[in-house]
């Protein structure tokens, strides 16, 4: 059973590595990689149960976390090539 | 451990390969930022499958959060997004670096399996961590005790290191946090105006 959903895991892990490649816009590779994310820590929960550790379903809700904050701080980046508020004009150097 | 283990560990590796060379491959500095930060989670899940929880949590945290976000903010004040065209493979690089990958998994060989209890690392402090720790320390936890007796001047020297490698990006970083506002001094005493133009 967890085997199974293991190994559907995998397969869609490929699938989301195809698009990163492939993807021919900016958003494919944000969502693929964003998708990339989910896959991985829903195949740390699942291994946390095939090796009999289930204390593994805590560490796959915080990298659930740092997936979220790290897409959103992609995007806030892509949008404002900036982290803080957004502002006009081209500050280089600033980070 | 059971097939399935080696199956799961083997695929992620052979992963890890292809996202590798689909990394060299690429002509897209924006496809190599994100297929990088694929590449650490994919580390990630393999240090969880070895149950090294910690050292996961670093990867997927800094390899795969920050060190993406540092990339593109790279991309983003160099304006550099497409490399230049692939050169043909030369053969010397590439046969050095097969064999001294060659060498290396033969290093490998007659080190101890994956969790050995006869290996020597598990047979030198380990037991007695294991047997006196609680008594000599006082600490139920044993991972706690190590670092915070046994190894506290270690682990006083990296926070040192931590600390100073934080302060030096605060240095760095929070030059350019100076906003320039008409008519206000800046520290220094003199008109920020001046100092911009």
């Amino acid at each position: 059973m967890f085997t199974a959903a293991a190994v559907a895991i995998l397969v869609t892990m490929v699938m989301a590595i195809i698009r990163a490649v492939k993807g021919p816009t900016f958003y494919d590779r944000v969502v693929a990689v964003n998708m990339f994310g989910t896959k991985s820590l829903l195949l740390i929960a699942v291994l946390g149960f095939l090796i009999e550790r289930p204390e593994f379903l805590d560490i796959a809700l915080v990298y659930a976390l740092i997936n979220f904050v790290g897409v959103i701080a992609v995007m806030k980046f892509f949008r404002y090539s900036h982290l803080g508020l957004p502002h006009a004009g081209d500050d280089l150097g600033d980070l | 451990m059971n097939p399935v283990d080696i199956f799961i560990d083997i695929f992620l590796l052979l992963l890890m390969a292809a996202v590798a060379i689909a990394i060299v491959r690429s002509h897209l500095m924006f496809a190599v930022v994100m297929l990088s930060g694929i590449f650490s989670l994919l580390a990630a899940v393999l240090y969880v499958h070895l149950t090294a929880v910690d050292v996961a949590f670093t990867e997927a945290a800094v390899g795969a959060g920050v060190s993406t976000l540092l990339f593109l903010a790279t991309l983003a004040l160099t304006h550099v997004n497409v490399e230049e065209k692939h050169k043909p493979v030369r053969m010397v690089p590439l046969v050095i670096v097969v064999a001294t990958g060659a060498m290396l998994i033969w290093g490998t060989l007659d080190m101890p399996h994956y969790g050995d209890p006869e290996a020597p690392a598990n047979k030198h402090v380990a037991p007695r961590y294991i047997q006196d720790s609680p008594k000599e320390t006082g600490l139920p936890n044993m991972v706690t005790s190590v670092l915070a007796s046994y190894r506290g001047y270690d682990t006083l020297g990296e926070v040192v290191v931590i600390f100073t490698a934080g302060a030096g990006v605060l240095v760095i970083l929070g030059r350019g946090r100076r906003r320039w506002r008409p008519g206000v001094k800046d520290e220094d005493g003199d008109n920020a105006e001046e100092e911009r133009a």
